[in-house]
């Protein structure tokens, strides 16, 4: 069974079998406004906690997306280069940004569960 | 979102109704976009009208005896030779030539013009010409109004039916349609379009009845900046600074060709030498390859990886469909069409070198 989190950056993760999908939450989508590009990682990549793993852009400006655990990439969500508005549109189902199995899962009791960022947001 | 030392519009109240997002811009807390998004706002502006806040811009009418002797003092310009109700672009220019800031002087009557300065220089334009004035019998006023804009194809209609008629108006000519009011035909977005001051109870009513018609949509900063990227408009303090000078700029065609050769204007003998030189750099637009914007700041590169200028507006152009940039590159590599790079964090993007403006202007100019 699934398991979703949240990071104080305003990042979900859907765990299951010890790989996270990670995308942006609608609340994050919502304040970057429409994205136009997604700089996505090459699959394999070892990122730890805090580095950057995706930059999306909006007309505006560039944001970087963090690493929220340590792990290493095993898939990118490659209809966003055709399409990555469905960030905007679908930022917690088809706008998930990559994957990543997790180095260690004692690292998910950091985070939040949605009840606690629904709070974080206010 | 803003700092509490950040000035506020006085239609706030309407924005916020209006559901916008507010950022910091020039000391202003500024709507950026409402719930329409930056994509559809600018859409929307290019196809139909879009109703703009620009109250952070400064009027300052310029008036008496001394009026033309001192715009031809603080300006590139022959105020003088402007027909009443012609407006111009122009700038102030310090002794280096470099440009303090760009402005739109209409001539009002004999002895009587209103000057537009952009937000983030207003205090210190008015300085600066306060300072000028004093060799002059002028008086110096700025002015306490809104400021708003209405752009895009649709705009004289929507006006029409708000009960402004804009008829004869040209582009780049303004008039005082009401006490108090200056509306002139320009704006910022390469659409045809108008541009009106005016008392805030009377620009209260003025958006009551242009947003009962489904044809007008407020437009935040953020589309504002894409619409004049895209139409290859220079924003002071990123695309042209007091660094700059308008002969590295590209925008000598704002300045008259006696005026060039002959003018009392401050900075005059820099710019004359500027252009005897030749620029070493210039304003162009960029055409990124693809489908990353690149931004300003980002460094350009040419193809034997010489660095070879910068990025000082990038974004994406909605209307264009692809990333849109200016930027000042080395002279000899100023030519539409040459192929550079630029560096996007680590990563060199290829980049044309394009015509401006992206998108065609739009202008009624008779």
């Amino acid at each position: 069974m699934a398991k979703t989190y949240f990071t104080q950056d305003h990042e979900w993760l859907r765990v299951e079998g010890g790989i996270a999908t990670v995308g942006i939450t609608d609340y994050a989508q919502e304040q970057l406004g429409d994205l136009v590009f997604v700089e996505l990682p090459e699959t394999g990549r070892k990122l730890s906690k805090g580095d950057t793993a995706v930059v999306v852009e909006s007309v505006k400006a560039a944001s970087d997306v963090y690493a929220p655990v340590d792990g290493e990439i095993t898939d990118a969500n490659a209809s966003l280069s055709s399409d990555p508005s469905l960030v905007n549109s679908a930022a917690t189902g088809d706008g998930w940004l990559w994957k990543m199995k997790l180095a260690d899962e004692g690292q998910l009791a950091g985070l939040m569960d949605e009840a606690a960022y629904k709070a974080h947001i206010g | 979102m803003t700092g509490d030392d950040s000035r506020h519009l006085p239609l706030e109240d309407i924005h916020v109704a209006a559901g916008a997002r507010f950022g910091a811009f020039a000391g202003w807390s500024m709507p950026l976009t409402y719930p329409a998004g930056v994509m559809k706002e600018h859409l929307h502006t290019r196809e139909h009208a879009g109703l703009f806040d620009i109250s952070h811009m400064k009027l300052f009418e310029v008036s008496g005896p001394g009026a033309i002797a001192l715009l031809d003092r603080a300006c590139p310009m022959d105020a003088g030779a402007l027909d009443i109700s012609q407006s111009k672009l122009t700038f102030f220019l310090n002794e280096a030539g470099g440009i303090l800031d760009d402005l739109i002087v209409t001539r009002l009557g004999g002895e009587r013009f209103m000057v537009v300065a952009n937000a983030g220089n207003a205090i210190a334009d008015e300085k600066h010409l306060r300072a000028l004035a004093a060799d002059f019998d002028v008086k110096v006023e700025p002015l306490d109004r809104v400021f708003l804009a209405i752009q895009g194809p649709e705009a004289w209609a929507v006006l029409s039916r708000a009960g402004i008629e804009t008829g004869s108006l040209l582009f780049m000519h303004g008039t005082e349609p009401r006490e108090n009011w200056f509306m002139s035909r320009s704006g910022y977005t390469g659409e045809d379009g108008f541009e009106i001051g005016l008392p805030d109870t009377d620009a209260r009513e003025l958006v009551t009845r242009l947003l009962e018609d489904e044809r007008v949509l407020w437009i935040g900063l953020a589309a504002r900046d894409s619409l004049r990227l895209e139409a290859g408009l220079c924003l002071h303090g990123q695309d042209i600074t007091p660094e700059t000078d308008p002969a590295s700029a590209a925008l000598m065609w704002a300045i008259p060709k006696d005026i060039r050769a002959a003018g009392t204007f401050i900075g005059a003998d820099a710019l004359r030498a500027a252009v005897e030189r030749g620029p070493a750099q210039k304003r162009v637009g960029l055409k990124p390859e693809g489908r990353q914007p690149v931004r300003g700041g980002a460094a350009l590169f040419d193809a034997d990886d010489n660095p070879a200028g910068h990025v000082t507006s990038g974004g994406f152009g909605p209307s264009a469909g692809h990333p849109v940039a200016m930027g000042y590159v080395t002279t000899a590599l100023a030519k539409p069409g040459t192929r550079i790079f630029a560096d996007v964090r680590g990563t060199k993007i290829s980049i044309d070198i394009n015509p401006l403006p992206f998108t065609p202007h739009r202008y009624r100019k008779g």
